[in-house]
């Protein structure tokens, strides 16, 4: 009940005090409103980042291998592998057909095309050659129609099946099945219609791809015989180290390497997607964390500073308090709520300030300000102020009654 | 038993190399419901006399016993509640927040000693009405004239009803006229049966008491009762 009354009253003195101090204690706040919007910014990456690599990462299937001459991460220097030889169609026809872990398997070449039907054409798509296997290995679902067969893959007939986006903007109120969109020259007929699949990290669409038969776009599309990707999923998660074995044993064969001599390919798979990501992540979280709580430190720094000034310059008040009775634990309570009250506000203003930035952060990449991180951001401020406003606090609950009132 | 009674009182300070005396073995008691004038000139002791009885300082040697408590060895806090409970304070330089209205100075000992807010409301108020001030409740300090803020001190020492109404050269700072005026107010409360003491230099200050206690050199120099009609 005391102790209730004394912090109401707390309160009540500190908001006087802001009221009357009001340059001052922007001027104070503003360290604090500058770490808690690193905080909030920092913490919304994170969580976004993260969120958008779980989505994406289970788009890529964890029993998929990926075959190709480089690998997705690779401590070795750029200069020593990019002499690498590609990997040709009839290279990966043969590792296919060796492989016998696979339960399904994809050839690929991805390019960048533009997309034309009728007065209607699209820059940029994913055109995607693959294999009739390509639904599997990449856990496709069809919204319309069928996949690729492995005659059209065979005889590299001019058909395609569409992404979910790109069908709605192309026909948004017909079917596209039996339409013939114009990709670089050759028209090819739409069989299917993928369901929709979001974005891959964020950044590139799933759904805004055209996957035709990898011959076809070897063929005519591409001028040049250009290095394919294959994918094999493998019959089962446990035989996957089994497979990888059997895969570079297969390919060195191919590729006529010697013994001694190191592989000229690699073999990718998602775990080194998550082991790099988790990687990246930890340094990343490294990195705000010390930025934020150097910020944070620099803004406590403040409030302790001004804090010590408030305490001299009441000196008075805080003799006539203790005078008519005030303990110790009412005036250090007092001028904790004050600190800790100027630091609410700052992380308050600082949230206000951060919000509207993660909404255009979302716009590049996904960003969101979750409940918890502004109950994080709202409790760090408050700490903040508590530990900073300490020192000074006890300072004044510890002074003299007599030398308080006696100063002016 | 008397409401203070003082044996024997020491208070020295240790300035420098020197110990400086400032009570040098005072004894007194004062029973309820007096009106007493502690006198001295600047050095006497007198403040410190002051301070020792307001409970806001400690004696070196000595006992002091107030309302049958041993004060003399207590801590801080518990000091604090003493004053709170049994001592009401009106300062010369009236001591008041500046940024807080009228009421809210009255109401403050009262937020330390727990009481509710709407009881410390209802007793602030009758407590500035009865020193004649119900219209200036919701004033600042620095709206008020210097009698007026001296009637909020006085409102305030005694809103807890204290033992003791410890006033420190209440007129020091007024013009002869509204001191005056706060003299009589003293005069009122003690005869309604407050316990007052007012450390002064002034004579005229003192007039008004029924004891007068002179203090020299930290010690007591006099003690005399004063019979008025």
């Amino acid at each position: 009940m005391n102790f209730l009354s004394e912090l109401r009253e707390g309160l009540l003195i500190a908001w006087d005090s802001l009221r009357a101090n009001k340059l001052r204690s922007a001027l104070t706040t503003l360290g604090i409103v500058i770490g808690i919007v690193t905080v909030t910014l920092m913490g919304t990456a994170l969580a976004g980042l993260n969120a958008a690599f779980i989505k994406s990462i289970s788009a890529i299937g964890t029993d998929v291998l990926f075959v190709a001459p480089w690998a997705w991460f690779s401590d070795e220097p750029w200069w020593k592998t990019r002499n690498r030889r590609p990997i040709l169609l009839a290279d990966a026809r043969a590792l296919i057909r060796q492989a016998t872990f696979a339960r399904a398997t994809s050839i690929d070449v991805n390019r960048l095309a533009t997309v034309r039907y009728r007065d209607r054409s699209a820059s940029g798509v994913l055109v995607n050659g693959t294999t009739e296997g390509g639904v599997e290995v990449g856990g496709l679902v069809l919204k319309e129609g069928r996949f690729l067969s492995a005659a059209e893959v065979d005889g590299g007939r001019p058909v395609c099946v569409v992404g979910a986006d790109l069908a709605a903007s192309f026909f948004p109120f017909e079917s596209p099945l039996g339409k013939k969109v114009r990709i670089e020259g050759s028209n090819l007929e739409i069989v299917g219609v993928l369901e929709k699949r979001g974005k891959f990290l964020g950044m590139q669409s799933l759904d805004n791809q055209v996957l035709v038969p990898v011959t076809k776009l070897v063929s005519d599309l591409i001028a040049y015989r250009p290095p394919v990707m294959v994918r094999i999923k493998v019959r089962d998660l446990k035989e996957l180290d089994e497979a990888r074995e059997e895969i570079r044993g297969i390919m060195r064969k191919i590729r006529r390497l010697a013994p001694g001599e190191p592989d000229d390919f690699a073999i990718n798979e998602q775990g080194a997607f998550i082991k790099t990501f988790e990687r990246m992540n930890t340094v990343l979280a490294g990195a705000g964390l010390f930025i934020t709580s150097l910020s944070l430190f620099v803004g406590g720094i403040g409030i302790m500073n001004i804090m010590f000034v408030t305490v001299a310059e009441r000196t008075r008040e805080i003799g006539i308090r203790k005078a008519i009775g005030a303990k110790r634990r009412a005036i250090l309570t007092q001028f904790l709520i004050e600190a800790a009250m100027i630091c609410l506000l700052g992380g308050l203003i600082g949230l206000a300030i951060a919000y509207p930035i993660t909404l255009v952060m979302d716009r590049f990449m996904p960003a969101v300000l979750s409940a918890s991180l502004v109950g994080i951001a709202l409790l760090v401020s408050v700490a903040t102020g508590v530990i900073a406003g300490f020192l000074p606090a006890w300072r004044a609950s510890k002074m003299n009654p007599v030398d308080a009132l006696r100063a002016e | 038993m008397p409401l203070i009674r003082l044996q024997d009182i020491w208070r020295s300070y240790q300035m420098a190399a020197e110990t400086v005396h400032a009570l040098r073995g005072v004894s007194l008691s004062i029973e309820r419901g007096e009106y007493v004038a502690i006198m001295g000139p600047s050095g006497s002791g007198k403040s410190t006399m002051m301070n020792l009885l307001g409970c806001l300082d400690t004696p070196t040697s000595g006992t002091y016993e107030l309302n049958g408590t041993d004060v003399s060895h207590m801590d801080d806090n518990e000091l604090a509640e003493i004053r709170n409970r049994e001592i009401g304070f009106v300062f010369q330089t009236f001591n008041l927040l500046a940024r807080a209205t009228a009421l809210r100075n009255v109401e403050l000992p009262m937020v330390y000693a727990g009481v509710t807010a709407d009881e410390r409301r209802e007793k602030a108020m009758a407590a500035l009405t009865a020193v004649g001030l119900a219209d200036r409740v919701d004033h600042q300090p620095n709206e008020l004239s210097g009698g007026q803020r001296q009637r909020v001190a006085v409102a305030r020492a005694l809103v807890n009803t204290p033992s003791i109404l410890l006033a420190d050269e209440p007129t020091g700072n007024l013009d002869s006229k509204t001191g005056v005026e706060i003299l009589a107010l003293f005069d009122q409360l003690a005869s309604r049966g407050n316990t007052i003491i007012v450390v002064t230099h002034e004579e005229k200050v003192a007039l008004h008491a029924r004891r007068v206690v002179r203090i020299l050199d930290g010690n007591i120099a006099s003690d005399e009762r004063v019979n008025r009609p």
